[in-house]
């Protein structure tokens, strides 16, 4: 204890740098935390488990379209009980702010989709408005539409008939999630496929991807390859998983994730490395005479090895815990604020063992050499200044 | 005889630099009976720290004998050195060397940190040794916050904390002035006559030796005169 007394004092003997190296490490961790968080998120492998939807994709990209006539093919698969399909319609509405819209089979969403909450009334009037939108509560709340609005919506993607990149949809209804989870996500826009399909220039026979709900929930990596094999070697090769893993395959899209955290990582730990490694240095290099007082005091080589190598450890856990402290609870923030993204993303138990592992091996490779320097201190010459 | 506390026979050192032996101490012999009060004088270079490092197990003689207690530690590993300067060994150094960020009781209270004792008897044991040598009412001041004279007697309360069976002084006065430098050698003459502490003290400063019991002359490396001073 009387040790650990005199480490902690030691750390702050001189306390500007003392703080500046551990602001510095608690950003390297801070950074460690969120990227290794989403690494873990996204380098998780398939994830069939509990899985309630499949979501059929073309093998090439999701941004890829798949035609609709294959609907009636996957429905015809042992074990899928509904199909749905979303085109992504690439809306905007003011200067150029993206709605997440998508043009979908009423019906087949209600089915599909059980946690969209609606009035029946409102159900039907989008199944018999040809023009008919759908509003999730969110964005309704935000850009303030209510039924009964005219809903002008310009795609960045799809053209009228008549070249005009505006359309315009009666809004129908207001759907709520099921549960807080859900309602978090109404952020989506649904208008009428079968409008959309006729009125747009191109893109008519577009179902865009295919949503699948299961019989049975737990034969959901089975049927992911059935339907998979039906379209192997046919123009429109698919590529089906869970909902879940489409939804991070979205993100993934933008690059290795993996890879550019790992480049991250490794610019950030070096930096930290040489940061960290020269506060050390300093600290033993100008307690020279101090660590030979210690030695004539009685305190082993050992002894004063143990002490500089505890001081960096100090150092790094300290910066460590206060910096993935500071992801987690940045973490939590993310995924209250854009759950359909990050809800599932968090700081669990593996990247805190990864982050406390990292922190003893920055602590032995920034400890270890001045440490075995204070060690091996001659007593006599360095009370001579030699 | 050997009732002597500290019994030096022959021993010499030498320094090896490149190719170049230095030889710094020629065959020294000296008796130091339990009790006494010895100043070692001389001129720079005559090897007064060198003996008095020699005599604290801080380092090694390149020949001859060292006994101290009854313990032979010239023959000592370096692990075995570093114990036994805890359990005998209290040093007292020109410049105090004491650790800028622990207050005057927790300096005292290092040597304690390699005992089995426990925190409330270190620190009961650390403010007795600071109320010997006056300064109880300054235990929690750092040492940027004494004077020159302060701060050495907290060095000199830390090298008596555990007891040690001998102190060892290089020039504990060669940095205050000629009043302050009294009132440290007087603490020295006190410890000595009043708790029994056997001291060594290296100095350049002829008053100083007179504190001492005796006074033991140094040049190149061998002794000139054993000369009784005045008690
Ligand atoms: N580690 C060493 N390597 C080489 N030479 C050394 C070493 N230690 C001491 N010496 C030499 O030994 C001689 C005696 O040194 P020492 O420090 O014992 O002198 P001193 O009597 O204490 O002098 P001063 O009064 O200046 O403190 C000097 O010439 C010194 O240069
Ligand atoms: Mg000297």
């Amino acid at each position: 204890m009387g040790s650990l007394r005199f480490v902690w004092a030691s750390l702050w003997r001189k306390k500007t740098r003392a703080l500046l190296t551990i602001l510095s490490l608690i950003c390297a961790f801070l950074l460690f935390g969120l990227l290794q968080a989403l690494a873990v998120f996204f380098t998780a492998g398939a994830d069939f488990v509990g899985a309630s939807r499949l979501i059929v994709q073309s093998r090439v990209s999701f941004t890829d379209s798949l035609p609709l006539r294959l609907l009636p093919e996957i429905e015809s698969v042992p074990g899928v009980k509904a199909v749905s399909h979303d085109q992504w319609f690439g809306g905007v509405v003011g200067e150029n702010t993206p709605v997440f819209t998508f043009a979908t089979d009423p019906a087949r969403l209600r089915v599909a989709y059980p946690e969209w909450v609606m009035g029946d009334a409102e159900w039907r009037a989008f199944e018999q408005t040809r023009t008919g939108a759908i509003v999730g509560r969110v964005v309704a709340d935000q850009r303030g539409w209510k039924v009964g609005d005219k809903l002008p919506l310009r795609s960045n993607i799809f053209p009228q008939k008549d070249g005009s990149m505006t359309w315009e949809f009666d809004v129908v209804g207001i759907y709520d999630g099921l549960d807080a989870s859900w309602q978090s996500q109404t952020q989506s826009v649904y208008v009428n496929h079968a409008y959309f399909s006729e009125a747009s220039q191109f893109g008519g026979g577009l179902a865009g991807i295919f949503a699948v709900v299961l019989e049975d929930v737990n034969r959901a990596d089975e049927v992911a390859r059935a339907i998979d094999a039906r379209f192997l070697n046919s123009p429109y090769e698919t590529k089906t998983q869970s909902e879940k893993d489409f939804n991070k395959g979205f993100f993934a899209q933008i690059g290795d994730i993996g890879l550019i955290v790992s480049l991250i990582l490794v610019a950030v730990f070096f930096t930290i490395l040489t940061l960290t490694g020269n506060t050390m240095a300093q600290a033993v290099r100008e307690r020279i005479p101090e660590l030979a007082v210690l030695k004539t005091l009685g305190f082993s080589d050992t002894r004063v090895t143990v002490l500089v190598l505890g001081e960096a450890l100090l150092l790094c856990l300290i910066g460590g815990f206060a910096g993935m402290a500071l992801a987690s609870v940045m973490i939590g923030g993310l995924a209250q604020a854009a759950p359909q993204f990050f809800g599932a993303v968090r700081a669990d138990a593996t990247v805190w063992l990864q982050a406390v592992a990292a922190m003893l091996v920055l602590a032995l490779a920034v400890g270890l050499p001045p440490a075995l320097r204070a060690g091996r201190l001659r007593i006599v010459d360095a009370l001579a200044g030699r | 005889m050997s009732t002597a506390l500290v019994e030096i026979r022959n021993v010499t050192k030498h320094y090896v630099r490149g190719k170049q032996k230095v030889e710094v101490l020629h065959g020294i012999s000296i008796d130091i009976p339990k009790g006494d009060f010895v100043a070692l004088m001389g001129p720079s270079g005559s090897g007064k720290t060198t003996l008095l490092n020699l005599i604290g197990g801080l380092d090694q003689p390149s020949g001859g004998e060292i006994v101290v207690d009854g313990e032979r530690i010239d023959r000592m590993s370096g692990g075995q050195l570093s114990d036994w300067r805890a359990r005998h060994v209290g040093f007292v150094f020109q410049f105090y060397n004491l650790l800028p960020v622990l207050t005057a009781e927790r300096n005292v209270e290092l040597p304690l940190l390699l005992t089995k004792m426990g925190a409330a008897e270190r620190l009961k044991r650390a403010n007795i040794a600071l109320e010997i040598v006056g300064l109880k009412d300054r235990a929690r001041h750092k040492p940027k916050e004494l004077s020159g004279g302060q701060e050495q007697r907290v060095a000199i309360a830390r090298a008596l904390v555990s007891d040690p069976t001998l102190l060892v002084c290089d020039e504990p006065t060669g940095d205050l002035d000629r009043k302050t430098a009294d009132e440290i050698l007087t603490l020295l003459q006190r410890l000595n006559s009043e708790y029994g502490k056997t001291i060594v003290m290296v100095t350049h400063d002829p008053k100083a030796a007179e504190y001492a019991r005796r006074t033991l002359h140094l040049d190149k490396g061998t002794l000139l005169a054993d000369s009784a001073a005045a008690a």
